[in-house]
Formats: structure tokens, sequence, C-alpha cells
């Protein structure tokens, strides 16, 4: 059978087609329930993003659980002085996490509201330009990854972080860290630490610890390179927030409205 | 050659022997702060650059400077030059090193500095300052040695050496703008975000580099048969005032965009620093001294009479040198980061340790030029018999 280069590339259209309902199908993606990821296998997607409900957040303003679980799946130390502080996760209000949004007639109540913020794994990150040592990158999937036998520590992605994602280890970290946990490493003095995206979990098939922690189910993560996840049904169907876009960043955690 | 450095009476060694201390100390509250972490220092989450950076940035500006005399004295063939030009290199040989100390006294894991030649990214800009930076060293100490052999057999330098000292001149200036670009390409921090950035670095290295320079020359004048000419104090003088004043105009500039301008982001590093914010005013002192010292020191310049009387001039130079030290060896790079990109405002003031660090590099800086001009002053014959054991 002579196979012509149109008829070809047909069939391989309606294979991916049929490849990719499977996949969907068996997801979880096309039925109602949400997604849970397939048991013991890698996560592997194009392009991670994260979407925060900002009202679901807020509704629960004393809650950390989140931050708590980030904090201690990855052994940050807990120091007291906010000179010397480690964050992955934290809130801050809404007019500091968006600075360009203020609105004197929202009411200082809409202004004081915590928001969640974190590394936004940007698709143009200016911290990964800056290392003079390639200790930080940014992974095909959009992680911007540390690592943290290569950093010499000399700040320069912290002073191009326009988040302030990024936190250094001004003195030794661990006998700060309230409890080791042996299965991930913890960083010595003198380097940059900050958000992975829980690398490490995905690796496992398990979602980042956050949002597994969030008892509100106020965190989605997802593959914003697949149009049919949750994450980008959920853009679609929702206005939502960046921090700073305008400067070209590209963050990749979206923030609903 | 070098090895002249170690002749000397006991006033020289006493000085050798001072600095040498005060370097010693600084070395052993590096030790410190090498064993607990840059946590002795008074840098902070939000402030994450301080002293050693400001100094790093102020210094690339001394070192830059020697090519204001180089430049006239080779290009144009500027003669009373001829003999200062050996001094600036060497000057510029302290000063870069004094940089590079204080790169490394800012990491925090300085063993592993050698990251930057082994997993080299051209992507960031801080490996084309340890390019500019070490090859400004390499050029400086080589034409300065080659010059002086020069002087002394008095025959004419070899080829190479003309053109590397060609080389060394718009390789001055590429160190003082790589310098700025680590600032002024970083999005996430609107102070420095402003294209008279390395504009202004050379502006104000080319009045407090050659400002301290003609001070050290009227220093060794007086411990020395050394003489710098009247013509080249002239021109000296006439480079400071001419940078001087450009370095103030850049400053207007940069204060009428932002305020003009008004874009929060903008204004707000500037009011921090000129009026204080949300009650912190930690800054203000400095920088009104650092302007008010610039403009003094530009007007005593302007007027003829008053720019060739040598005591005038040294005290407008000392002005100058430290009113450019109070902005650019300290506020300009304390104010990115005040406030931080999530609108914290937190202070920072150097402590002991990190103060007796910069102490020590500065004393390390100045043992080196100290030792230099030694041996370019008995090569010389400049110094009295006495002198030289």
């Amino acid at each position: 059978m002579a196979i012509d280069r149109r008829s070809f590339l047909a069939a391989g259209g309606l294979a991916g087609l049929a490849l990719a309902i499977r996949r969907a199908v068996a997801e979880g993606r096309l039925t109602a329930e949400p997604w849970a990821p397939p048991e013991g296998q890698a996560l592997t997607g194009t392009r991670w993003g994260m979407a925060i409900d900002l009202e679901a957040c807020a509704a629960h303003p004393g809650c950390t659980a989140c931050i708590e679980a980030c904090h201690r799946v990855h052994n940050v130390p807990r120091f007291d002085d906010p000179k010397r502080e480690i964050k992955w996760t934290w809130k801050e209000t809404f007019e500091h996490a968006f600075p360009a949004q203020e609105n004197p007639w929202a009411g200082e109540e809409r202004a004081e509201l915590p928001v969640l913020v974190m590394c936004n794994h940007c698709e143009n990150p200016p911290c990964t330009r800056v290392c003079p040592t390639r200790a930080t990158w940014k992974r095909e999937d959009g992680v911007v990854m540390m690592d943290w036998h290569r950093c010499i520590g000399c700040r320069y992605c912290v002073a191009a972080c326009p988040y302030g994602s990024r936190s250094f280890n001004w003195v030794d970290p661990r006998p700060a860290i309230p409890e080791i946990d042996p299965s991930f490493p913890t960083r010595t003095k003198g380097v940059v630490e900050k958000c992975n995206l829980c690398e490490e979990r995905l690796a496992e098939g398990k979602l980042p610890a956050c949002v597994t922690a969030c008892p509100y189910g106020a965190l989605t993560f997802g593959d914003l390179g697949d149009p049919e996840s949750r994450i980008r049904r959920l853009l679609a169907e929702r206005p939502s927030l960046r921090r700073k876009s305008f400067l070209g960043t590209g963050p990749q955690v979206f923030y609903l409205v | 050659m070098i090895e002249r450095a170690l002749r000397g009476g006991s006033r020289y060694w006493t000085l050798v022997g001072a600095l040498a201390v005060l370097a010693a100390l600084g070395g052993f509250a590096y030790l410190h702060q090498l064993r607990v972490g840059l946590g002795v220092t008074g840098m902070s989450r939000d402030v994450t650059w301080g002293l050693y950076i400001a100094q790093f940035t102020f210094l690339v500006g001394v070192a830059a400077s020697a090519v204001m005399v180089v430049l006239p004295y080779y290009l144009h063939g500027f003669k009373p030059f001829g003999r200062v030009a050996v001094l600036g290199e060497c000057l510029a040989v302290g000063a870069v090193t004094m940089c590079l100390l204080f790169i490394l006294a800012d990491l925090g894991q300085p063993y592993r500095a050698l990251n930057m030649i082994l997993h080299p990214s051209p992507r960031s800009i801080l490996f084309w300052d340890m390019i500019v930076l070490n090859g400004y060293l390499l050029i400086n100490a080589v034409a300065a040695r080659m010059g002086l052999r020069a002087e002394e057999s008095g025959e004419p330098a070899p080829k190479w050496v003309h053109w590397l000292v060609l080389l060394s001149i718009p390789w001055a200036f590429s160190i003082h703008t790589v310098t700025a670009f680590i600032y002024q390409g970083l999005a996430a921090r609107p102070f420095w975000l402003s294209a008279v950035m390395a504009p202004r670095f050379l502006a104000s290295a080319f009045c407090s580099g050659p400002a301290l320079l003609l001070l050290i020359c009227l220093l060794v004048g007086r411990i020395s048969r050394f003489r710098i000419a009247d013509e080249a104090v002239d021109r000296l003088s006439i480079i400071i005032t001419y940078a001087l004043l450009a370095n103030l105009f850049l400053l207007g500039m940069e204060l009428f965009t932002a305020l003009y301008g008004a874009i929060p982001e903008h204004t707000v590093h500037f009011r921090y620093l000129f009026l204080g914010l949300d009650g912190h005013h930690e800054l203000v002192p400095f920088m009104w001294a650092s302007v008010l010292l610039c403009v003094v020191a530009a007007v005593v310049l302007l007027r003829p009479a008053w720019r060739r009387d040598r005591r005038v001039l040294a005290w407008a130079a000392g002005m100058i040198f430290l009113g450019t030290w109070l902005e650019k060896g300290w506020a300009m790079v304390v104010a990115g980061f005040v406030p931080s990109p999530t609108g914290a405002i937190t202070t920072y003031a150097p402590t002991g340790t990190e103060l007796l660090i910069a102490l020590g590099i500065y004393s390390a800086g100045a043992l080196i030029v100290t030792m230099l001009y030694r041996a370019v002053l008995v090569t010389r014959g400049d110094l009295p018999a006495r002198e030289i054991p």
C-alpha cells in the first residue's frame, strides 16, 4: 500500500488525538472528578503552572497549612529574626504582593488581604540570566531549579528577582530546622534557596506539598501546555492576576480573582 | 625591580608594618566570617548587598581613573603626565586588587569561587566583570613595570607595551561600564534601572580617582624628591572639574526623570535617600553631605585662582573623594534594596566585623600601593640617600 505524505500526516494526527483522549480519560480530566496523578509514576508536563484562588485563600487568613507543609518537607529553617529568614512560600498583604494594583477606593481591608506568594517559576527568569555559575536554571518543563552545591553565594539572583522569592543562608541553617526530613537535602550556609515547585515530588508522581496540604482546594497545579488541563480551564473561565507581569518575566503562578 | 620595595628606612617599615597589622586584623575578622557565615554582617534577606559590594563598586572607579593620566600622555603626547602615568597605573593595581578582595569577601561560598571559571555563564554580567577586572589588573601591572624599566634604561619601551597601554584606555572604560551593567540591567530594582548609570559611574570615577591620585602625588612630593609638575597639577585639576560637573549634571538627570516622571517605584528610592521614608532617615545625612561636598568643590574648582592654589585644590580633591564615596561607596547600593520588591523597609548598617574586614582590605590595598610606589621612587632615585639602606 502506498502511503503519500498527506495520508501519513492525517493518520499520525488521528493517532495522536486518540492517544490524547485516552490519556485524558485515564487522568480523569474528561470526567467530573478532580485529577489525581497516576500512582508512583513521575509527573511530566510541558509547562508547569499554579493557580491560586485569592478568595478561597483569603477566606482563611490564619491558615498556614501550605506554608507549613512546604517548609517541613524541604527542611526550611525557622529563624525568628526577619533579617535571617528563609522563606519558600509565605503570605504578603495584597498591596505588597501586587503593588501595581493599588486602588484607594478598594478599602483598607482589600489592601491587607493575605496573599500566598512563592517563586513564580518565570517563563523568562531574570535570576537565571544573572547567575555567574549556572547554579540556577530553568528546566524544560518550566521549573526554575537551584544547585546548592554549585552556588557561590554571590546573591546576584536575589538582587535580580522582582518578587523577593529568594532567600540566602546567612548562617548554618541546620540547627534552625525544627525537624529534619532525611528524604530531602538540607542546605549549608552561604547559598541561596527558594521554592522548587516540589520537583522532587513531581518525580515521584506526587503533587506539590502546598497543593496537597491546602484544606480548601485553593491551589491548582497543572500543565499549562495542555489545553485540556484543569488549570487551563480555570484560567480560561476566571479572570486572573500575575505579579508584576509588566516586567516581561512571564510568571507561571496565577491568582484567580 | 619589585624587590626595591624592600629597601627602606625605619619610617617606611613602620608604615608597612602598620598597614600589615591592619590587614591581618581584617584577615582574622574574615576567618570569623568564614566560620559563622555572612550572618556576622549587617546584611539581611532584603538588603543582600552592603558595604563590601559598595566598596568594590567605588574602587572600580578609582582603578579606572589611571586612564585619565595615561590617555593624555600616550594618546595626546602630554609630557608632564609622563612621571605620573606609572603612579596612576600602580594605584590602579592596588584598587583592582581591593575590588577582587571585596568580591571574595562578599561570597557566601568563597571556596567555590572558581565555579565562575569551571561553569562560565556569558549571560551573567558578573562573568564579564571577572574578565575585565582581572584583565585590567594584568594590563596595568605589566604597563607599570615596563614603563618604569624604560624610564630606568632611558630606552623606549618595546612596541608591544605601547599597544598594551593603548588597550588599557578602552579597557578602563569597560571595567566601569560593565560594573554599572551589574546594576542597571536589573528590572527588579527600578532605582538602578537607569541608562545614565554607566555614564555616571564613569563621571564619578574620573573625578574621584584623579582626586585621590592628585592627593597621593602631593603627599609623595612631601616625603621624596618627586615633584609633580605645575602643568600636570593644572591639567589634573581641570579633568577633575569637568568630570565632577558631568557627575552632578547626570545626578540632576536622574532626579528630574524620576521626580517629574513621578512613577512611584522610581521616586520612592530617591525619597528614601533625600527625605527619608516612613520614619527611616538612615541615608539622608550621607546623601545631603555627598551632594553638598560635591557642589561646594565644584564651585571652588570653577574659579581658576582657587583651582591653582594647591592647598585649596587639595581640600577640594578631598571633598570630592569623600563626596563620591558617600554616594557610590555607600548610599547607591543600599538604596537599591530599600524599599524591597514587596515594599518592606529594612535598614542596613555594617557590623564591627564587617567594618574590620573592609578596613583590612583597604589596608592591604594601601600596602600594595605603598610598596609599588617605594619601588618606583627607589628606581627613579627620588629618595634621599639616608632613606635607602
